[in-house]
């Protein structure tokens, strides 16, 4: 069967996301909605870019990069700055964000990707603190006091659109032969430099493409709660991100926006027991990895053959000999 | 005509020397055997070949080219492709993936067309599922293309690798102990398809083994390996009766194991 762009499924999910997006906006139009279930609808999209954008060096590539943050910190400020000083549209500030991080991450990726394991995890923590201190000392973005009376520019509009495109764009590149040869690179290094495969090259286009999508988050998130600190961007934010992923299932876009949605509406209804959040949160994940140390979906997506597969399990059908090799 | 020629090839490890001077010459289309006791410096040979390690003196040269100090997507761009003795398959990859990573170096589409899906990539990607299709029918294991990797048996796994090295079109196919944890039936069975493969793709093979059933069978040549340097090169008939390799390698036990 040919694979085509305009497919039953496609249309399908295309119409279901279009509702969504419809009954939500009347809704918030309505006032059906009220703000805190807005405050939390919109954190949830900017968790979902930032986890699935992060998905991509450390699920795809295999690349443990754990300072995500950094990148989210310098689309925030690029973005706030383009807006508040220099009077630039909202449009043209996600990009400038968005491209900036981008940068910042084909600047560090070079050097930093030929470590491996821990040393990369550990320089790029380093450079995501060095990031938030470079943004604490500099008066011009108001060093320590950050950016205040950010215009709100993120409306559903933009955040539901581009958490879409976000995920979209990150599936596309994962299913093409660039992105099988990322996930080459995860599965063994030496087998995938040995079948042509420029690892070097995969590894920074991985870093810059999460980067960029980080850059983006921060824009969003910027332009939404009016104000931006450093300290917002600082290792808790990574290691946030960073759980939504592992607890997903490395490699998996649909685990990882499963548990974006999840641990914000878990850290949403926690609110109230600040104490407690923490060591709750830190229970589910030992809980999580004790169980399924893959991660919720492990590397497997969301199919609709999947899905089929999974009825029939459940409803006991489909137990006839050669069904497992039918279905990929 | 000369496809691969390796000069006074050289690798030490700290102290230690792995392989040490060695020459090798491969002529085009032929099937060459690299064998010796286990420590002696093959698959360090391999590594070297393909990029893997650096030579600390030597030279290696494919098509009277240099081949030293690339790395190892570009000499398998060149035209060298391996396997591996410890099975190196991208084990949550389906089958047929695994085939495509090998036709990833020729892609017809880029990253911005793979995102927009533009018509280049999905005619791109068919045209690699085809020839990797194709490839896994040769292999027999088409009926198993949508499997992950990591869900085959240990023969197929092997038939895998062999067949994603083949995928990448090389001219020089490096085996490293291909029949590795295959029974009897299995080894026969990788032997004709070795053989089939190098008279249908006119491909030059070299390949280390341990089954001296299987490298004597189908070798022309053998070079033997011990101690990194080597001790002796010729036909599978000179080698069985040359005095250093039985003393080095095959020990007294040759005419009791081969009846000869």
């Amino acid at each position: 069967m040919k694979k085509m762009f305009f497919s039953l499924p496609n249309l399908l999910m295309a119409l279901l996301l279009l509702a969504f997006y419809g009954l939500t906006y009347a809704g918030l139009e309505q006032g059906w909605i009220d703000d805190y279930y807005k405050l939390n609808l919109f954190l949830i999209c900017i968790n979902i870019i930032l986890a699935v954008s992060l998905n991509v060096i450390n699920g795809m590539t295999g690349q443990f990069s754990i300072g995500h943050a950094g990148f989210m910190a310098i689309g925030a400020y690029g973005s706030a700055v383009m807006t508040m000083k220099l009077g630039f549209p909202f449009g043209a500030a996600l990009i400038v964000g968005a491209v900036g991080a981008a940068l910042a991450g084909l600047i560090v990726g070079i050097p930093t990707l030929r470590l491996k394991g821990d040393y990369l995890a550990i320089a790029t923590l380093g450079f995501g603190e060095i990031i938030r201190v470079i943004i604490l000392n500099i008066e011009y973005v108001g060093g320590a006091a950050g950016l205040n009376g950010i215009a709100q520019y993120t409306n559903w509009h933009w955040i539901f659109f581009l958490t879409v495109a976000t995920v979209l764009v990150i599936k596309n590149f994962m299913t093409s032969t660039h992105g099988r040869a990322c996930i080459a690179i995860r599965e063994n290094e030496i087998a995938a430099e040995t079948m042509g495969v420029d690892i070097t090259r995969y590894k920074v286009i991985a870093f810059t493409i999460g980067a960029f999508f980080a850059g983006l988050a921060g824009a969003l998130h910027a332009h939404y709660f009016y104000t931006i600190q450093p300290t917002t961007f600082g290792f808790m934010k990574s290691f946030d991100i960073l759980v939504f992923v592992v607890l997903g299932g490395l490699g998996s876009l649909t685990g990882s926006i499963l548990s974006a949605i999840g641990l914000t509406v878990l850290s949403a209804f926690l609110q109230d027991y600040a104490e407690l959040r923490m060591v709750i949160y830190s229970l589910l994940l030992i809980i999580v990895m004790l169980v399924r140390p893959q991660g919720l979906m492990g590397t497997a997506e969301f199919s609709y053959r999947g899905v089929a597969k999974l009825y029939d399990r459940l409803s006991g059908k489909g137990r006839g000999p050669g069904n497992d090799t039918a279905v990929g | 005509m000369i496809l691969l020629s390796v000069n006074h090839l050289s690798k030490s490890f700290g102290g230690l020397k792995a392989v040490s001077a060695v020459n090798m010459e491969l002529r085009m289309g032929e099937l060459v055997g690299l064998i010796g006791p286990n420590g002696a410096g093959k698959t360090t040979v391999f590594n070297l070949l393909t990029g893997v390690y650096q030579p600390t003196e030597g030279d290696i040269a494919l098509r009277r080219q240099s081949i030293v100090g690339l790395k190892p997507w570009q000499i398998n761009q060149r035209g060298i492709a391996r396997t591996f003795q410890n099975i190196r398959l991208f084990n949550n990859l389906t089958v047929l993936e695994n085939v495509k990573i090998a036709y990833h170096q020729h892609a017809s589409y880029g990253i911005a067309s793979a995102i927009l899906r533009l018509p280049g990539f999905y005619k791109g990607e068919d045209d690699m599922s085809q020839k990797g299709i194709e490839l896994l029918k040769i292999f027999k294991l088409e009926h198993k293309k949508d499997e992950l990797a990591k869900n085959l048996p240990y023969g197929e796994q092997r038939r895998l690798e062999i067949a994603r090295a083949m995928a990448a079109q090389p001219q020089l196919l490096l085996l490293d102990e291909p029949a590795a944890g295959m029974n009897p039936q299995e080894t026969a069975e990788l032997m004709d398809m070795i053989r089939w493969v190098r008279q249908n793709f006119d491909m030059t093979i070299l390949l280390i083994e341990h089954d001296m059933a299987l490298v004597m069978g189908i070798c022309e040549r053998i070079y033997v390996l011990d101690y990194g340097q080597i001790i002796a090169e010729g036909t599978p008939a000179e080698i069985k009766s040359n005095r250093k390799v039985i003393e080095a390698y095959l020990g007294e036990d040759i005419s009791h194991a081969h009846g000869s």
